[in-house]
């Protein structure tokens, strides 16, 4: 072990100096060659080197981001961020995570107030205008909540004249107010903030990524997620825009991670607990 | 900036509610100040110490905690879920009539105590002291400071975009979803807020004006 880190450390102190010998020393070792094999000057050199990594992600979505009571959030979106760090020689205490909600993801992106986004982050074109987007990791759909009580709104084809809540600025509202014209679309500040205002009766359902309504879900036996999802709702990893070589080193970790089963681990331990698991998706190097 | 031009019709949807919330809550807040300020100074001990109680509670939380009890905590004790307008209005309402209050008292009190002394003495009673020697002459004073009562009102309204309405700020939201975040979208929006606040300032100097008297 003493022997393994001592090696790891010439292998570190060498990198400046002698950029060719120390990739070398750390494919033999065998001890991290994800870490020692990243190209000079890169951010995952750079991030690696640094020891640290600031993620974005929600701190109030169950199942994918949700701050537990010691503050650090935990779901899938955590677990991918922990994987992603660890290809990168990153220990998980060493992770800063960043709460960011829907509508700050790119400029906390583009202020460089984070490395990575990983918080249930649509991938569309508006936002590649501003930002890249490594993955998908996952693939979402748009669908809807109401009351188990509820009798009317049995799917998404129901909402006509129904006022539905969601989060002012998200994708989901911007698709509700293309696909749904007659639906009085009510937005709140964050999707839990939806729950008393349906349960009070002030509005009908609650619509956003099914995954998400899944978590309210199996919170709480009055709800119920209705109907097929709507729409297609790609999850990437927000990075900076145009960074293509971490994207595509990413995009490779993505890609080992849905062969060696870390992935499907991942899934499992914490959105899969009450969503089926699905095959992974294919990655999108646009 | 043809995004401005490009979305007016949305974002003149938007100020219209801002303006309404605005409006509808400077009025009731106005009213509600008026009576808190009148308790405050009373005879009457439990009324003067409930107004001291309240505006010290609502003056000093939050705005953003006011809009909270109302969507989810009053609704626990079975008061009856209203529209979101009204609910809005309700709170902004409450938390603006502490400060309105506030300005009132403190113009109650630059008027000479030898007025109130002289009203009394010739038999008017407290209302009438009131309404007609203190209020009039406290007017002139209180005019500024409730002018920035009321401009923060008008930005306070913002709060309102976090719970259901889709005032100006709800609508920046949406169009800078719909834009990739193009940050012309808040310049839009900064436009319509200074189309309310900066009427109100200059209503506020020429009302001065008129009111003012040489001391």
């Amino acid at each position: 072990m003493l022997a393994a880190m001592t090696l790891a450390l010439t292998a570190c102190s060498g990198e400046a100096e002698e950029p060719e010998a120390p990739a070398d020393d750390g494919m033999q070792e065998g001890d991290d060659p994800a870490a020692a094999d990243l190209p000079e000057g890169s951010t995952m050199a750079e991030l690696a080197e640094a020891g640290s990594i600031r993620i974005g992600t929600k701190f109030d979505q169950p199942l994918f981001g949700l701050q537990g009571p010691d503050g650090v959030p935990e779901g899938f979106d955590v677990e991918i961020g922990t994987i992603i760090a660890g290809e990168l020689g990153i220990a998980p205490e060493d992770i800063e995570w960043v709460e960011t909600i829907s509508a700050n993801r790119e400029s906390f992106i583009e202020t460089d107030q984070v490395d990575l986004v990983v918080a249930t982050y649509t991938i569309n074109d508006t936002r590649k205008e501003r930002i890249s987007f490594a993955g998908p990791y996952y693939e979402a759909g748009q669908s809807i909540l109401t009351l188990a009580s509820n009798e009317d709104i049995q799917g998404p084809d129901d909402l006509a004249g129904a006022k539905v809540c969601t989060v002012s600025g998200s994708t989901p509202e911007a698709n509700l107010l293309e696909n749904f014209p007659d639906t009085e679309v009510v937005p709140f500040g964050a999707y839990n903030e939806c729950l008393d205002p349906l349960k009070n009766g002030q509005v009908d359902a609650i619509s956003t990524d099914n995954v998400i309504l899944a978590g309210f879900a199996a919170d709480d036996d009055e709800l119920e997620v209705r109907g097929e999802p709507f729409t297609e709702e790609p999850y990437g990893i927000g990075l900076a825009k145009d960074d293509d070589e971490f994207r595509n080193w990413i995009n490779d970790v993505l890609e080992e991670i849905f062969e060696d089963g870390r992935w499907t681990e991942a899934w499992e331990s914490t959105a899969g607990t009450v969503l089926p698991t699905p095959e992974p998706p294919a990655v999108d190097r646009y | 900036m043809d995004l401005i031009s490009e979305n007016l019709p949305a974002l003149f949807a938007g100020f219209r509610l801002t303006l309404q919330l605005a409006v509808y809550s400077g009025v009731l807040a106005l009213a509600l100040g008026l009576l808190l300020a009148a308790m405050r100074v009373s005879p009457l001990r439990p009324l003067s110490l409930f107004s001291a109680a309240y505006v010290e509670l609502l003056r000093n939380t939050p705005l953003t905690l006011v809009f909270f009890f109302m969507y989810f905590v009053a609704p626990q004790f079975g008061v009856p879920a209203f529209s979101f307008l009204w609910v809005a209005v309700i709170a902004l309402s409450l938390y603006t009539a502490a400060f309105v209050s506030e300005a009132l008292r403190s113009g109650i009190n630059s008027v000479g105590v030898g007025q109130a002394e002289a009203a009394r003495a010739i038999g008017l009673t407290f209302g009438q002291t009131l309404s007609q020697v203190i209020l009039p002459q406290a007017v002139r004073s209180v005019i500024p400071p409730l002018i920035n009562v009321l401009i923060a009102l008008t930005k306070n309204t913002s709060v309102a975009a976090g719970f259901g309405l889709v005032e100006l700020i709800g609508v920046g939201r949406r169009l800078s979803t719909a834009n990739a975040g193009d940050p012309w979208v808040w310049v839009g929006v900064a436009v319509f807020y200074l189309l309310i606040t900066i009427p109100a300032g200059l209503l506020a100097g020429v009302v001065e004006r008129k009111v003012a008297f040489a001391r």
